[in-house]
């Protein structure tokens, strides 16, 4: 075994402090080490987007990146969308369209889904299906989780028409 | 993965200095989208990474009307599709670099070490052949550079020895009426390696071909640049029968595999195809430059 490396990270705007080997994945030091078990392990190999995080808001695989890695940055899980265990509106629509069913998939889809919403609030169906290019799922097929992604769109752009309406 | 040393320095001269002291048991690590794979599958070994995106000099992304363009080693795919500046100038290259994997893997992957993973079928290094780019290496030894088609020798090998590190890829400034283009042919519309990638670059005068570059992949056991397709067409109108030229000469000089992929007779047909698809397309390219 090698020496373990004390990293610093935010994560889900917590500072925290974590030992890790070189060797481990950020996926299995967020699994492992910090009891964050939302990210799944589907491939290893990058290709089902299971373990799917924001780092600086970008999405990554997070079993292609070593958690030494994650020294000095921000990143979400999917434990990060909720607040204060209120679901996020997207959360909420992945529920409502039913876009998930062994679920296995689905903190990736969120996180993916999450990064495009964030770049760009009124997606069009094909930016929908490429930004979740990245993300398998066995079970549902596809078309209900980018309805649920669209669906969700829509609400955040209404909630904020709503918000600049009520000022 | 076995246990394994990390190390980010921030310079150049560390990170070549740790590379010197660990010799063969070091490899530079980058974004991971290769390596990590390969040391958990068993199929690489090394006992000390050394992670270069801290380094500014593999950071670079600028271009330059005259100077042409200097691509850090460390610059992420995706930084590369979403620039204005290389979809206008190297549009060939930005489309190669947007075809790897999904939008997870383009936020890491880089096209250094797309290079330098030494994959026949990696899809920017054709890009980056036809464009004449050079490869300038740093080592304990100083500096030198490599012409990107001489960089890779075989199978998963490359030019570097121990203790070198690829820094960045110097790309000419484009002349005037050239352009490039990149293609390949996959069983499915996204995610998956090349059956046979094809690049171009193409310079006119008038309606004539006055300089050409074509390189292929995934059709040998390096990437190929097939000089004789290009002469093929040097001084010619790019009508059917230059293409077809073209198509049959590329088609020559590769030296193909049957894998699950394709056989090697396919790859042939299909490397003659996308020859002539991707000239045409890089000689549009070029009549609007
Ligand atoms: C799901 C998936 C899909 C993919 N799709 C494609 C595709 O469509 N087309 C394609 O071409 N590729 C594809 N790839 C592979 C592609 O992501 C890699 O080849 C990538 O470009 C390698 O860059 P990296 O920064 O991740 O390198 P790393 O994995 O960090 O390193 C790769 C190799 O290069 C060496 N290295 C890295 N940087 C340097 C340097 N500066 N100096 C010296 N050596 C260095 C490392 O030691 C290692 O051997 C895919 C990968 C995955 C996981
Ligand atoms: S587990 Fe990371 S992409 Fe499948
Ligand atoms: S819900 Fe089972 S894999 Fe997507």
């Amino acid at each position: 075994m090698s020496k373990k490396t004390l990293v610093e990270a935010t994560i889900n705007g917590e500072t925290v402090e974590f030992l890790c080997e070189p060797r481990q994945s950020l996926l299995e030091t967020l699994r492992d080490v910090l009891e964050l078990t939302g990210s799944k392990e589907g491939c290893l190999t990058g290709d089902c987007g299971a373990c799917t995080v924001l780092v600086e808001g970008r999405p990554v695989c997070s079993c292609l990146m070593l958690g030494v890695e994650a020294q000095g940055k921000n990143i979400t899980t999917v434990e990060g969308l909720a607040t204060n265990g209120v679901l996020s509106v997207l959360q909420n629509k992945f529920l409502e369209h039913a876009a998930l069913q062994c679920g296995i998939c689905t903190p990736g889809f969120l996180i993916s889904a999450k990064s495009l919403l964030d770049r760009n609030p009124k997606p069009t169906e094909h930016d929908v299906r490429y930004a979740l290019a990245g993300n398998l799922c066995r079970c549902t097929g596809y078309d209900k989780i980018v309805k649920a992604v669209l669906d969700a769109a829509a609400a955040i752009r209404s909630q904020g028409e709503g918000k600049a309406a009520a000022r | 993965m076995h246990a394994i040393n990390y190390d980010a320095p921030t310079t150049l001269d560390q990170a070549v200095s740790i590379l010197k002291t660990h010799g063969e048991n070091a490899r530079p690590f980058c974004g991971g989208t290769d390596i990590i794979i390969q040391l958990r599958a068993g199929v690489r070994r090394t006992e000390h990474l050394v992670d270069v995106k801290k380094i500014k000099e593999l950071q670079v992304l600028s271009f330059d009307a005259k100077k042409g363009l200097r691509l850090g080693a460390a610059v992420p795919c995706i930084e590369i599709s979403e620039s204005d500046v290389m979809r206008r100038h190297y549009p060939g290259l930005t489309e190669a670099a947007h075809l790897i994997g999904s939008l997870q893997i383009q936020n890491r992957a880089s096209v250094g070490g797309n290079l330098c993973n030494g994959s026949p079928a990696a899809d920017t290094t054709p890009a980056l052949i036809v464009l004449g780019a050079r490869a300038r290496i740093v080592g304990p030894n100083g500096e030198r550079e490599v012409p990107v088609e001489a960089f890779v020798v075989s199978p998963g090998r490359t030019v570097l020895k121990p203790g070198e590190l690829l820094v960045e890829l110097l790309v000419p400034a484009p002349a005037p009426h050239s352009s490039d283009a990149y293609l390949r042919f996959i069983p499915r519309n996204e995610m998956d390696i090349a059956v046979v990638g094809v690049g171009a670059a193409v310079t006119l005068d008038g309606d004539k071909v006055k300089a050409a570059r074509i390189a292929l992949a995934a059709v040998g056991p390096t990437p190929i640049l097939a000089s004789k397709a290009a002469d093929a067409i040097i001084g010619m109108k790019l009508d059917d029968a230059a293409l077809e030229a073209a198509g049959r000469a590329a088609s020559a000089a590769c030296s193909p595999i049957d894998d699950m992929r394709g056989t090697a007779e396919f790859r042939l047909h299909i490397t003659a195809v996308l020859t002539r698809r991707v000239l045409s397309i890089a000689a549009e390219r070029a009549k609007k430059n």
